[in-house]
């Protein structure tokens, strides 16, 4: 009885997606307002991250001890850390910091993942088997250990831990793609494909990969949530950029925390600034997920 | 099911090999010789050839790793070069405290998140339901230091009801024998060491069990409401059952599921999340262990106590599959 109905639902889902699906998930996705509000959140700190040298009251190099720890208010917004640097134009400066490490390492797990996903979904066998088992043993390491581990071992530095985080997002994206790539492997569309003749690498680019890109793409949003948590995290721990100068939202946050009976500003402002992009990036994952796959919405 | 829990053991082998492999690698692909690495600069020639031989640095490598997991099987997880202390007698005495904070912190997370989803969950699309998915939102959200700090701030600095950090008061002197305060002190009917350290958990045990807290509540109630629009809690509510009983006996049994593998699910996010919160509260466990570690160069220690983090927690998802397959019939006779 429900035989008949699925290829009709089939073909209707067909004839919109030749008109666009991209388009369409964008109008569902202006239409979610969380995910709105999370693209503001993100914009606000992209719009500081491009123009913090215009927009940035001083430098984020510039004070005088004699200025240092002054609270919020006056000629200093969100007041000054613990050189006399302004605080607030250290958040924004600090904002290219996290967003280029985040978006940044994202990048690089989606394309050390989604390469090592695509050759195991595509391929299966032995190639499959082996990296599924790196894949597990990556995973057994738990989350920002694998993180701290890589830094110990390839030293401290901004391109160390965008490595490092990378590679613990891509393992989760390789599963993601191959999971993907699996259930897409015996669809009717991939039986005509491989019926009329076409060769295993056209119907892997051309048929299989753009079907699996919307899961990635979520799982990758939603990452770049956990990237820039797990950055500021990496600097907490004492582990950001080796020049100490640099404004990086979690370094601020971990030089400032002996003063927290001081100067507790120093802690809940960069703090702020993480948990706000982070949920920003969250939230549109959210409405992305939502938007992409219409069936999700009731 | 022993048929089960027999695969599920064999299936850990090869992610035991890998991560040796990995973490052998770590070690013998340090930039330089990896034994004056480990020494560091001021290490003597003597003491540089010593590590040589103990590493087998002179033999093929793949005697070199055979020796490491030789070393490995037989106890051996070598020494710290800060204090020249095994590195095993050191996991061992801080481990209890690193137990105690992440089962403190699970309790909390269960503890609230399971009452809270359902909650949520029975007042769905209310604005107290809004309230919850707002604070679950914060809680995934906010990084473990940035919460433990502003607990820290509210209720240490500003209100002084609960104390900032460490695990117990310098002026109660308490000889802990196995490290985990809580069952030590109440075996030596300590009650006011008991009450003192039970007061030195609350805050960190909130902050590291932020994020499981809210991923349990927002699971809970998706599994709740899920199982609310099954046709049998309908008719169990049309043949006139008590909302308590549909609630019991309907409802959450079915809804259990879910919860239970996302619960199992909390226990690797907690161990490498204990490592930032033992680092803001100066909890003196196994993170701040790696931690120190790290900022001495310390690599053996760093090596091997990720092997032990990671091998603890494949004995925990172990446990959790094995625990599923025991409360789910479907998976153990697939």
């Amino acid at each position: 009885m429900a035989a008949p109905a699925i290829p009709a639902t089939g073909r209707a889902i067909e004839v919109r997606a030749s008109r666009g699906l991209w388009r369409d998930a964008m109008r569902r996705l202006l239409r979610n307002k969380p995910a709105l509000l999370g693209l503001l959140f993100i914009g606000i700190f992209v719009f500081a991250a491009v123009f913090a040298p215009l927009i940035a009251p001083y430098g984020p190099l510039e004070g005088t001890l004699v200025q240092r720890m002054k609270p919020p208010g006056g000629a200093h917004l969100f007041g000054t850390d613990l050189q006399g640097r302004d605080e607030l134009t250290r958040i924004l400066y600090g904002a290219q910091v996290s967003l280029l490490a985040g978006v940044a390492s994202v990048i690089m797990g989606l394309s050390i993942g989604g390469i090592a996903g695509a050759l195991a979904g595509g391929l299966g066998g032995w190639v499959d088997s082996v990296l599924m088992r790196v894949v597990d043993v990556m995973l057994s390491i738990p989350g920002i250990l694998l993180a701290i581990g890589i830094v110990a071992w390839l030293d401290r530095g901004l391109p160390q831990i965008m490595f490092a985080v990378a590679m613990t997002n891509a393992p989760i994206f390789a599963r993601i793609l191959r999971g993907s790539l699996l259930s897409l492997r015996n669809s009717d569309y991939v039986t005509a494909a491989q019926s009329i003749g076409a060769p295993p690498s056209r119907i892997l680019l051309r048929h299989m990969l753009p079907n699996s890109l919307t899961a990635l793409i979520v799982a990758a949003t939603l990452a770049l949530a956990t990237a820039i948590i797990d950055v500021a995290g990496l600097g907490f721990l004492g582990l950001g950029p080796p020049d100490p100068r640099t404004p990086e939202w979690g370094t601020m946050l971990t030089d400032s925390t002996k003063f927290l009976r001081q100067a507790p500003w120093l802690i809940f402002l960069p703090g702020l600034a993480i948990v706000i992009s982070a949920i920003g990036f969250n939230l549109l994952g959210d409405g992305l997920r939502e938007s992409l796959d219409p069936r999700l919405k009731r | 099911m022993t048929k089960y829990i027999l695969r599920r053991l064999l299936l850990t082998i090869p992610v035991l090999i890998g991560l040796s492999i990995v973490l052998f690698a770590f070690i013998h692909l340090l930039p330089g010789d990896p034994a004056a690495a480990i020494l560091g600069q001021h290490a003597t020639p003597d003491r540089v050839a010593a590590m040589r031989e103990y590493l087998h640095l002179d033999d093929p490598i793949w005697q070199q790793y055979l020796a490491y997991v030789s070393n490995l099987l037989h106890g051996d997880f070598g020494t710290s070069v800060i204090n020249n202390q095994p590195i095993i007698h050191e996991f061992l005495t801080r481990f209890p405290a690193t137990i105690e904070l992440t089962l403190a912190a699970m309790l909390y997370a269960v503890g609230v998140g399971i009452p809270l989803g359902r909650f949520a969950a029975r007042h769905a699309q209310s604005w107290s339901d809004g309230a919850v998915t707002i604070v679950s939102l914060l809680g995934i959200n906010i990084p473990v230091f940035v919460l433990g700090l502003t607990l820290q701030y509210i209720f240490a600095v500003q209100l002084k009801v609960l104390p900032a950090s460490g695990r117990l008061d310098f002026s109660l002197r308490f000889d802990s024998p196995t490290n985990f305060l809580l069952i030590d002190s109440l075996v030596a009917r300590r009650f006011d060491v008991f009450v003192d350290a039970a007061r030195h958990l609350v805050l960190p045990a909130i902050a590291l069990g932020s994020i499981p807290l809210a991923i349990i509540t927002r699971i809970t109630r998706a599994s709740v409401l899920d199982v609310s629009n099954e046709d049998y809690v309908r008719t169990a509510r049309a043949k006139g059952l008590t909302d308590g009983r549909v609630d019991s006996r309907h409802i959450m049994r079915n809804a259990w599921l879910p919860v239970v593998t996302v619960i199992g699910l909390q226990v690797g996010g907690l161990l490498a999340g204990a490592v930032i919160t033992e680092t803001v509260f100066a909890w003196g466990g196994v993170g701040r262990y790696v931690v120190d570690a790290i900022n001495n160069r310390d690599y053996q220690v760093v090596q091997n106590v990720i092997l032990i983090f990671a091998f603890v927690f494949l004995i925990v998802n172990l446990i959790v599959d094995v625990g599923y397959a025991f409360l789910n019939p479907r998976i153990r006779y697939a």
